[in-house]
């Protein structure tokens, strides 16, 4: 399957990044060949393979859940572009 | 005093343990180094003065039986340290101080040793050359026209040019072993889980191993016994007794089966990387190993596999960098949307960006089963044939690339081609196996070449021994002149 400039635009709508419209023509070059080269896996017939999910021979802990931090706001706040006293300011969202 | 830091680190060790040298010489001699190596470009931030103070420290109140006894040390940049910049070569984290400290790290200061500064690496550990860093491409100390390796390129670099006496790097696909094959360095990439991941600015969660850079194999196994360990804030650490490999290194590898894959011969692979794969084979069976033709079926589709894996991830790790709770916000940006998306666009560069839309897309409705969960299945193939063989052999030796280091700006305008690089490595990321890079030659140019070894899962005390009595018996030497000072 090729990707041409509409699709990849819309991926970067998706991906929240905003692309140059003076990159998109290498940007498609690019991922057409990688695509490409990741299409080989076609050749496989992969109907009777389980997906590996899980590269450990154990499955996730649990623990409690308790609470065994806090009380580090300033410290949470501290590398945020935008804050004020206790929150993070974005753009206004709401008119 | 010069000449310490050309020595291995448990050399230097041994000198601080009999008070030849103090740690407050010690770091002196190698922020002198580092000072008089500005055009490698391996550092991102120094702690010069943070450094001496441990030292300092160190020496007022000296503790000789910890593993690490007051050695400086700098780690790649990806590794969050507390009050010191984290920026993982990006500018989208480039005011960014983490609160706390990665588990890796923390070992390490356990351990005696201190933070010296923090190295270079391609943006979000994304990259084999270290081109894609926002602080700028890291210099090879073997040649000044040539790439380091990456992603770990800092760490490879000021090991080699004796800016730090080991190192640690990261290893997603071949970031700790390939950077270690182009500098005449030891890489190893742990077995998946040996190493906690808390702390280290995520890539690709299921492959992303933190590991050991060093000069020699035993300085290996002396950083691995100190990084690693259980983590109960990595739900996927392995919950075992740490083992002591410097302790248990033996040079005696009489009997041990060691396999050699036919797949990793591909085409164009340079006659010198054969005949390097040939003299090692022959250096293990000279040392009494027994060498067994075995088969890796799926070996060529393990860089395709990854390409769909890795991205996968990282563009769901990836998404936390909004501009909002911290790194860079862009000044533009009308909206909520707008913001988020101009700051992604100024704060990630082009292999980033390019790898979260191939993950976006590969992850998006209606294409993941095409993907994804086609990628999911090869990686079971991948590693059933790594599974297979290692019921009759204890390891696998394979060349760690198929070149030396090549030059700057050769490959960064074709991706696929950079991506080539990792053939050799990234299959054992996919299986999560541990695996060795060292030294073993050079090439007609006199450019270092490795070769990999890789265990099962959880054997890295036998990759080590391996290591250590090819080490003896090899007889290279990494001759770099100091043409950057």
């Amino acid at each position: 399957m090729s990707l041409d400039k509409e699709k990849i635009k819309n991926v970067a709508k998706l991906a929240r990044i905003s692309v140059d419209e003076a990159k998109v023509e290498s940007l498609t070059k690019d991922l057409n060949s990688i695509f490409k080269f990741i299409e080989q896996l076609n050749e496989l017939n992969t109907d009777k393979v389980e997906p590996l999910t899980s590269i450990l021979n154990q499955s996730l802990r649990s623990r409690k859940d308790e609470i065994s931090d806090g009380k580090i706001r300033e410290k949470i706040l501290k590398n945020s572009p935008k804050e004020n006293e206790e929150f993070f300011v974005v753009p206004k969202v709401v008119e | 005093m010069t000449e310490i830091t050309r020595q291995s680190l448990n050399e230097i060790i041994e000198k601080v343990k009999t008070k030849k040298i103090s740690s407050t010489d010690l770091t002196k001699a190698y922020i002198k180094n580092i000072e008089s190596a500005k055009k490698l470009n391996a550092f991102v931030t120094t702690t010069f003065d943070q450094a001496l103070d441990k030292a300092q420290q160190f020496d007022n109140k000296p503790n000789f039986d910890q593993l690490l006894p007051g050695i400086p040390l700098a780690v790649k940049d990806l590794f969050c340290t507390e009050n010191t910049k984290t920026t993982a070569g990006s500018n989208i984290l480039n005011n960014f101080i983490p609160s706390y400290e990665s588990t890796v790290t923390k070992n390490l200061w356990n351990n005696g040793s201190f933070l010296l500064g923090k190295l270079n690496c391609d943006e979000f550990a994304m990259g084999s050359s270290n081109e894609t860093s926002h602080y700028g491409n890291v210099i090879n100390p073997v040649g000044d026209h040539l790439v380091p390796g990456g992603s770990s390129g800092g760490s490879s670099s000021a090991l080699a040019a004796d800016l730090t006496p080991a190192t640690i790097g990261t290893d997603t696909g071949g970031s700790i072993r390939q950077p270690a094959s182009f500098t005449g360095t030891v890489g190893l990439k742990p077995t998946y889980g040996l190493c906690s991941r808390w702390g280290i600015v995520a890539f690709a969660s299921s492959l992303d191993q933190a590991g050991p850079m060093t000069k020699t194999i035993q300085d290996c196994a002396i950083m691995l016994e100190s990084m690693s360990g259980f983590d109960e804030k990595d739900s996927t650490s392995i919950n075992k007794k740490n083992e002591q490999y410097s302790k248990n290194l033996k040079d005696n590898i009489k009997g041990l089966k060691i396999g050699i894959p036919k797949e990793y011969r591909v085409d164009n692979m340079p006659k010198e990387v054969d005949e390097l794969w040939e003299k090692g084979k022959k250096i293990l069976k000279d040392l009494g190993a027994q060498l067994i033709d075995i088969s890796l079926p799926h070996t060529k589709y393990a860089l395709p596999t990854y390409y769909i894996v890795a991205p996968a991830e990282a563009s769901s790790n990836l998404a936390r960098y909004d501009g909002v709770r911290y790194g860079y916000r862009s000044k533009q940006g009308k909206d909520l949307i707008e913001m988020y998306e101009k700051t992604r666009s100024e704060g990630f560069g082009d292999e980033v960006k390019r790898r979260i839309l191939i993950g976006t897309y590969v992850l998006s409705s209606g294409y993941y089963d095409a993907y994804y969960l086609k990628a999911q299945k090869v990686r079971q193939l991948i590693k059933k044939d790594f599974d297979d063989s290692f019921k009759k052999i204890d390891a696998i030796l394979t060349p760690s690339t198929p070149s030396s280091a090549f030059k700057i700006g050769e490959k960064t305008n074709d991706p696929v081609s950079m991506y080539l690089n990792d053939i050799f490595t990234v299959p054992v990321n996919l299986a999560g196996l541990p695996a060795l890079s060292m030294p073993a030659g050079v090439d007609k140019q006199g450019h270092p070449l490795g070769l990999q070894l890789i265990g099962k899962a959880l054997d890295e005390q036998k990759i080590l021994n391996i290591g250590y009595a090819f080490e003896k018996n090899c007889g290279f030497k990494n001759e770099i002149k100091k043409w950057w000072s």
